[in-house]
């Protein structure tokens, strides 16, 4: 929402980006890895505590959500969730500070990986409750109703499951609220196969409540865009609440050192085939006559640059110190 | 005897428990094929096959909701709710269903269920996953809290929970599922409502589950070298409370110190000294103490969570306070 946003959201029809824009998406989507990435080793060093969910491999549906959206607009995040702070611009190295525990940190250290916000940048908050997300984005799709905005809740197929994703779903429906709901179907909750517990298509449950649903391919940055774009325009016109499944996959362990045994022979390698990076890079190369190789690679090089300063900003910054008695009480 | 660690005693206990009954099955989020989030079921679905162990889709109302009408069937539940915190998501089923059948039924149907559950800060988990929320169901008569602090402990209670008649919810501390213990080669349950004393002295009455009661031994050892001999009790199981046992050694010591990971707030600690000082004010010789937690959501940074729980050096100074009073 830091000036990545198009005209598509007033408009049915999505212009193109210019190149430019497309580089800043890709180089958020590149960031989003590299952030997880450094996480995972800061994690195995002991810096980071407690667990993470990282994003890695589900980095174009964020970004392509995001891309669509407006300041007006607010997001509900997940547990799995510096993927959907980054997408909206948050502050990458409050964001890794919180992570370290550092009084610099997104929420002041006090969050951690599971639950950070940043309401400047329209998230407004990370849910560690699966199915949390949900309710939170109706809620605030309740509030927008009155000023303008669509409300976006990310969630996994799993969640899908939760009494939250049925109850929030048919409240928006009948109340018509401006919500888009995005299910992130990366195939596993936590070591378990989607289909050993859930019955039915995941985009079926939304369309028996009369949503407006699809799937599509959620590392094709531009499917996500398109697929966004027509969901936020008819939410924001008063269509009432949209769906999207996006399929996607998580490249990385569920969580913490998962080392993610339950996965089938060749899958993530198939997987990997179809990397959002290499699909989004490609899909420039594709689309713009005047890319080159060279600008994508400088990009990284960038990504890496700042990853590093970070690093060592992040590790130097100082821890917090309780407050007083009753800081921050309800 | 052989020792065995926390989560081997757990393994252990369940599988005794699925081997002896029939009736039992266990079931829960990644309990099956993954051998649960913490590993704390490895093996069983091997053992015992699909239908007696379970992964279930990430719907904690549907599992507290398919354990009672599998109970009231004549089956046995054994269900785990990964985290005590989700808990809250299924808090219908727990408060308002399974504590209420034996007694609204006029006894005619019981809840031989048990919902184990992890609680336990100190892993750097975050507010929504840390907290040890055994109090949320003190308020609620007809459920059975268990609190074990060691291997021992662990085996023999679960097995005890499991073969109860009426609903236990049992709590594994995150903190403890590493450390280790002896366990007999043929260990017997543990009857629920005895407290063990693991620590005798004269000077003050000490009282503490869980990871507390690690900390509260540690404290009285420091204490030992100033001096002063803690009795530390660990009452293993909140409801029942061993309250006797509790009493007979406040009544001795005329001092007492409960020590919990928690807020200080609406808990067993605060209930227990409630009933103590209105029971025998008389046996008192200091105003009894609560270590416990500060009434604020559990910090995510280290430097904040290592304050949050209460440690082995504000149980000293305590303790100090509470003799020299
Ligand atoms: C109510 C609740 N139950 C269980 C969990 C533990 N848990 C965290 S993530 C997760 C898997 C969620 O799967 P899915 O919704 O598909 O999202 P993904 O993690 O794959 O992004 C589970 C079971 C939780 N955080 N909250």
């Amino acid at each position: 929402m830091t000036g990545l946003a198009d005209s598509a959201s007033q408009t049915p029809a999505l212009a193109p980006l210019s190149l430019d824009q497309a580089l800043a998406l890709y180089r958020r989507m590149v960031l989003i890895r590299r952030f997880e990435d450094t996480v995972q080793v800061l994690f195995q060093r002991g810096e980071v505590p407690g667990t993470t969910h990282l994003y890695s491999g589900q980095e174009a549906v964020a970004t392509g959500v995001a891309s669509i959206l407006e300041p007006r607009d607010r997001v509900a995040g997940t547990y799995r969730g510096h993927g959907h702070a980054l997408s909206l611009g948050v502050d990458p190295q409050a964001l890794l500070d919180e992570m370290l525990g550092r009084a610099s940190g997104l929420c002041g250290g006090r969050a951690g990986s599971m639950n950070v916000i940043d309401l400047a940048h329209g998230l407004m908050g990370c849910y560690g409750i699966v199915g949390g997300s949900i309710g939170a984005a109706t809620g605030a799709a309740l509030a927008l109703k009155r000023s303008g905005g669509v409300a976006v809740a990310y969630f996994g197929e799993g969640a899908t499951n939760q009494g939250y994703f049925h109850e929030c779903l048919n409240f928006a429906k009948v109340h018509n609220l401006p919500a888009l709901y995005v299910c992130e179907n990366n195939l596993y909750g936590e070591f378990t196969p989607m289909e050993d517990v859930t019955a039915g298509r995941i985009v079926a449950r939304a369309q028996t409540l009369e949503l407006p649903a699809e799937t599509i391919d959620g590392n094709d940055l531009w499917a996500v865009r398109a697929a966004a774009a027509a969901a936020v325009a008819r939410a924001r016109d008063g269509g009432g609440p949209q769906f999207i499944e996006a399929l996607t996959y998580r490249f990385v362990g569920h969580s913490r050192s998962d080392p993610g045994a339950y996965r089938k022979p060749g899958e993530l390698d198939a997987w990997r085939q179809r990397d959002p990076l290499k699909l989004t890079r490609a899909g420039i190369l594709e689309r713009y006559e005047t890319a080159d190789e060279a600008q994508l690679d400088a990009t990284d090089a960038d990504v890496e640059r700042q990853i590093e300063q970070m690093i060592a900003a992040g590790l130097a910054a100082p821890y917090p110190t309780p407050g007083p008695a009753a800081e921050f009480k309800a | 005897m052989s020792t065995v660690t926390f989560r081997e005693a757990l393994i252990r206990a369940m599988g005794d428990a699925l081997e002896e009954d029939e009736r039992v099955f266990l079931f829960g989020e990644d309990v099956a094929a993954a051998g649960g989030s913490f590993k704390l079921t490895e093996g069983l679905l091997e053992r015992f096959g699909p239908k007696r162990v379970r992964d279930t889709p990430i719907s904690e109302q549907a599992i507290i909701g398919t354990a009672i009408g599998a109970a009231v069937m004549g089956l046995r539940p054994l269900a785990e709710i990964m985290f005590a915190d989700f808990a809250a998501v299924c808090f219908d089923g727990i408060a308002n269903e399974i504590p209420k059948y034996r007694y609204m039924t006029g006894g005619q149907v019981s809840m031989p269920l048990t919902i184990r559950m992890c609680n336990g800060a100190g892993g750097g988990f975050g507010a929504q996953h840390s907290q040890s929320v055994e109090n949320w169901f003190l308020n609620v008569p007809g459920l059975k809290l268990v609190v074990p602090a060691t291997p021992a402990d662990a085996y023999g209670l679960l097995r005890s929970a499991i073969r109860d008649p009426d609903p236990v919810l049992f709590f594994e501390h995150k903190s403890l599922f590493n450390t280790k213990g002896e366990l007999p080669d043929a260990p017997a349950p543990i009857p629920l409502g005895l407290a063990e004393t693991v620590r005798h002295g004269e000077h003050v009455t000490v009282v503490a589950t869980q990871m507390m009661r690690h900390h509260a031994m540690r404290a009285a050892d420091e204490l030992a070298v100033a001096g002063i001999e803690a009795e530390v009790i660990d009452p293993r199981t909140l409801v029942p409370l061993d309250y006797a046992t509790i009493a007979a050694s406040v009544d001795r010591t005329g001092r007492l110190v409960v020590v919990q990971e928690c807020p200080n707030s609406g808990s067993w600690g605060a209930t227990l000294v409630a009933r103590l000082v209105g029971e025998r004010l008389e046996h008192l010789d200091a105003p009894p103490a609560l270590v416990g937690a500060p009434d604020t959501p559990i910090p995510y940074s280290g430097a904040l969570e290592e304050l949050w729980i209460p440690s082995v050096e504000r149980i000293v100074e305590q303790v100090k306070r509470t003799v020299s009073y």
